[in-house]
């Protein structure tokens, strides 16, 4: 029996979601339920002068219209410490407390009414005035007042070696570019919703989350009420992307509300209301400074960034990280900086950090190479670290270079020349581009039940969720090879805040938190039922030494005897079951553990009317074992597009004046669609990292955006000789 | 508990619940409508279009602004007949239900999605008497006595229609929300004569988002069943 993790095994929830039979969080056939639609500010900033609802309160079918005058005061108990997903610093927004208006499309109230149609005409009604103040809704205004962020650690300090200001005054050849990403939405195609269920003080919300027991625990400070009277399910994501790591003011709305009106209240935001609170990614300006002697060698680095944060809470992220591992440079520094605004706050998306910082850094290591007439890969080559330069720590494995030397063979680079303008197609320009990517390899203490069921089935048990990596279908390839069986004999059921703990779907942590305890969980299992056989006079197995016998096709065997496991069970009278957390080392960590990448891609550009085109993108990545290659090529292609959308579509824009965004909507927000997308080849080196966990899969859902705009800017520069530093990169900018 | 990060922002201080006295209200404004977008107006999207020109047709149907109708007249319920995956429903429905909302929440068929509610993304294709149609835009009542297949009519019992087989074997999903769209809309573009190229897959594909990004495996999954001509 060849091992399941490694194989292309389909996924293991296809049929359900091809038949349409998965059920999403707003889709649960609750008995009763009736509708909830929120109210959202029309300002930016300011309080409510007066809120009329007697015209939404008196329309068909409305049971409640909760404003700030009359919703419950929820006891919002305070967390011991914040959770993991949400902001550190600051307090968070809770819906309907007071008058105050911190950001554009705020909840302002709430209607509740029978019919989903008889809530939207009512909250149509609600007439609230306000008394407005000028709102800082531009990056510059909101410059004025940039500070250091509050949060400490890597991403909270700035940072800095040797002296990188002489190093830099001193180089033979510098850039000092400033770069720009706009602020984008995560825009999961699936809304946020919560349909909230009381049962006496017994609270369930079926959720959209990417994390049951964040949900749990933050309901149950809101409400007051002990942590197991609150379950949340959410087995099915439709995407998320970030947006469901932190739980929203729409589930404290929900539970408020069916606690009112004392039946199940469903509330599933509107695509427009996904711009109000449900996080983006923080548009962010970054200056970077290079350094080099004449033959390549980087001698100075300093990245600065100025990061946009709402004013009610600190949002930081890994923006410079990448920047201080990526290369063997001895004089670098590192600044981050905080912009509050009138806005929400923003909220990890896909590659948080690293997909912005590495934009820069990236597009200014191809500059540096077009100064130095330097190949841009010869470029990075020649500063590969031989260890991870910030914390002096040996890698455990770290094969960028091979991801370079890889994706350049299968992509054809050699074929580049390196004239700007240089290739052309018929009357199209032709660029080639290329930028690296990183992402470090994180795990979390995270827990698992495996039970052997009677009929030799295995089910796997966790409160992770799958919000569409593949999480059901990796645990069962794990499980099956810890158990010994076939994979379609095991069961995952995940995403239930009673099942054992899981960290949050996020960071790429997920398969490296959990797989260990599945694994380790199901050779426990196996050992308990050879303990079993070996002492069953009824088992051809009887009398042999335990420890001899392997686990292997769905039965023990050994010395030419086997038992299968449903044989086993059958004289069982009830399943066995092993709960088992797993953590990280708790020692300090003696290698630096990251994923590596790279991208190859070729646009073209017609001198005409400048329309960029994407034409193929070739990557490759280095990210430990691949468990599943079928899914973890849907992964990387998905990343990939993403980044195709961070360089030519996404922006939200804002109306500077008054702070409200213009594009709420996906007609007007671009995503890349079918037709934007070219043939991508995603490529994943044959390694093993063990330094992670027994599996040696370091976690994959991050990297593949990583990068992915600088490579593409650069080939835009290759072909046009225009230099866009500034997302997304639209017609007028080429000009 | 940390303490609130405006301290750190004398300038624009707004502690909860009190204005600063320095601050005064410049207006007091009613709520502002959305700027209503015309076709011709030139912000206009190719997405946009179709949201706009469905809206139109809506307004036409229910000549007074929805707001009027429930303050002045409730809505009567009207009877609708809906045949919906074979099966023939008798419905009362408030008239301004649309189908999608019908069959989510009246019919209980889930499989079609609400992503934008404006005819932008198609997870909600379904078909109308063959055609494909994005049920977000089309009210019920306009559809009374037709035939409707969503994507849980599509197989036929436990066997797969090859188009969802397909979408498995070439993994053309990942969190499988914009799939029950994808798989109507792929089906779709062979019967019209659509997918002869890649390129021409793509472009009529090109209705259908896909966040998660997974076009390549759509795309494939399209060709397959097209070349297996069923
Ligand atoms: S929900 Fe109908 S097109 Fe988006
Ligand atoms: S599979 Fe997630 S949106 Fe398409």
């Amino acid at each position: 029996m060849s091992p399941a993790v490694g194989q292309p095994i389909p996924r293991k929830e296809g049929r359900a979601k091809v038949t349409g039979r998965a059920r999403f969080a707003a889709e649960y056939p609750i008995r009763g339920v009736v509708h909830a639609i929120p109210v959202l500010s029309t300002i930016s900033r300011g309080r409510i002068s007066s809120i009329d609802t007697a015209a939404a309160q008196a329309a068909p079918g409305v049971l409640a219209v909760l404003t700030h005058l009359n919703a419950p005061k929820l006891p919002y108990r305070p967390f011991e410490r914040p959770l993991e997903t949400s902001t550190r610093v600051g307090v968070f927004f809770k819906p309907l407390r007071d008058d105050v208006i911190r950001f554009n499309r705020q909840y302002v109230a709430v209607v509740v009414a029978t019919t989903l149609e008889q809530a939207e005409a009512a909250a149509a009604l609600v007439r609230v005035s306000y008394a407005p103040l000028r709102a800082i809704s531009s990056f510059e205004e909101g410059l004025s007042a940039a500070h250091q962020p509050r949060e400490k650690g890597s991403r909270g300090l700035p940072y800095q070696r040797g002296d990188p200001e002489l190093a830099f005054a001193a180089a033979a050849v510098r850039v000092d570019q400033r770069y720009t990403i706009p602020t984008e939405h995560h825009n999961p195609l699936e809304t946020h919703a919560t349909i909230a269920v009381w049962n006496g003080n017994q609270l369930t919300l079926y959720d959209k989350s990417q994390w049951v027991k964040g949900v749990q625990q933050h309901a149950a400070l809101a409400f007051g009420i002990p942590y197991d009277q609150v379950r949340v399910l959410s087995p099915f994501v439709g995407g998320a992307f970030g947006s469901a790591l932190r739980p929203w003011a729409h589930i404290d709305l929900a539970a408020m509300a069916a606690q009112v009106v004392k039946r199940p209240v469903k509330l599933s935001l509107t695509r427009e209301a996904m711009y109000g609170t449900t996080g983006f990614r923080p548009e962010t300006r970054m200056r970077v400074r290079l350094g080099a002697n004449a033959s390549g060698t980087l001698t100075a680095v300093m990245h600065e960034a100025w990061g946009q944060t709402s004013t009610y809470e600190e949002y930081t992220e890994n923006t410079l990280d990448a920047t201080r591992l990526m290369y063997a440079v001895p004089n670098l520094s590192t600044v981050p900086r905080l912009v509050p605004m009138h806005v929400s706050t923003p909220q990890y998306m896909r590659g948080p950090g690293e997909a912005t910082g590495m934009f820069a850094l990236e597009t200014a290591l191809d500059e540096l190479a077009v100064a130095l007439r330097m190949d841009p890969v010869a470029l990075r080559i020649k500063n590969e670290p031989l260890a991870d330069p910030e914390s002096k720590l040996p890698w455990s494995l770290r094969s960028y270079v091979q991801t370079m030397q890889l994706g350049a063979e299968r992509f054809g680079w050699a074929r580049r020349t390196p004239a700007v303008g240089s290739m052309k197609d018929g009357g199209l320009l032709i660029g080639m581009g290329m930028a690296g990517a990183t992402y470090p390899a994180l795990r979390f203490p995270t827990s698992a039940r495996i039970r052997m069921n009677l009929s030799g089935s295995v089910t796997v048990l966790s409160a992770a969720t799958d919000i569409g990596p593949g999480t059901y279908t990796s645990m069962a390839q794990v499980a099956a090879d810890a158990v010994g069986l076939d994979v379609a004999l095991v069961n995952v059921e995940l995403a239930d805040s009673k099942l054992p703990y899981a960290h949050a779907q996020g960071a790429s942590a997920l398969f490296a938190s959990l797989s260990p305890a599945v694994r380790e969980a199901g050779r426990q299992l196996a050992r308990q039922l050879a303990a079993r056989a070996v002492a069953d006079q009824r088992s051809p197995l009887y009398g042999l030494k335990a420890e001899t016998l392997t686990a292997v096709n769905g039965g023990l065997s050994g010395a030419g005897k086997r038992e299968s496991y449903a044989a086993l069970m059958a004289r069982s009278d009830a399943p066995l079951e092993v709960h088992l957390t797993s953590a990280p080392p708790m020692s300090a960590p003696k290698q630096s553990t990251h994923c590596f990448g790279s991208h190859f891609v070729e646009v073209s550009v017609d001198p005409d009317v400048l329309e960029v085109r994407v034409r193929r993108v070739v990557s490759a990545f280095g990210v430990g074992r691949v468990v599943n290659p079928r899914t973890a090529h849907s992964q990387a292609v998905g990343g990939i597009i993403g980044g195709i959308g961070m360089a030519l579509h996404e922006q939200t824009h804002t109306d500077p004046r008054y702070g409200r965004i213009m594009n709420a909507n996906l007609s007007e927000y671009l995503i890349p669609v079918h037709a934007d997308v070219p043939p991508i080849e995603a490529v994943y080196l044959d390694e093993v990292d063990y330094a992670i966990g027994p599996l040696g899969a370091k976690g994959l859902g991050e990297l593949p955006i990583v990068g992915v705009a600088a490579a593409i800017s650069n080939a835009v520069y290759h072909a046009t000789g225009k230099r866009v530093r500034d997302l997304p990169i639209t017609i007028e900018k080429l000009l | 508990m940390a303490k609130n990060v405006l301290s750190r922002l004398p300038e624009i201080q707004l502690p909860d619940g009190q204005l600063p006295e320095w601050e005064q209200p410049v207006v007091t404004e009613k709520s502002e409508p959305e700027p209503v977008v015309r076709p011709g107006s030139p912000d206009l999207s190719r997405r946009t279009f179709v949201a706009v020109s469905t809206a139109l047709g809506a307004a036409m149907l229910l000549p007074a602004a929805p707001a009027q109708v429930t303050t002045d007249a409730p809505p009567e319920l009207v009877s609708v007949a809906l045949k919906v995956n074979g099966k023939t429903h008798a419905l009362k429905l408030d008239p301004r239900t649309s189908l999608l909302d019908t069959l989510r929440e009246h019919l209980g068929l889930t499989g079609t999605k609400k992503t934008c509610n404006q005819g932008a993304c198609g997870a909600c294709t379904v078909y109308v008497d063959g055609v494909r149609i994005n049920a977000c835009l089309a009210l019920t009542v306009m559809h009374d006595g037709q035939s409707v297949t969503t994507i849980e009519g599509l197989a036929q019992g436990d066997a797969l229609h090859p188009m969802q087989a397909s979408f498995i074997v070439h993994d053309g999903f990942q969190c499988g929300y914009c799939t029950s769209g994808q798989i109507m809309s792929g089906v779709s573009v062979i019967k019209e004569g659509h997918a002869g190229s890649d390129a021409e897959i793509r472009e009529w594909m090109s209705g259908n988002l896909c966040r998660c990004g997974c076009y390549v495996g759509i795309l494939a999954a399209v060709k397959e069943v097209r070349d297996a001509g069923v």
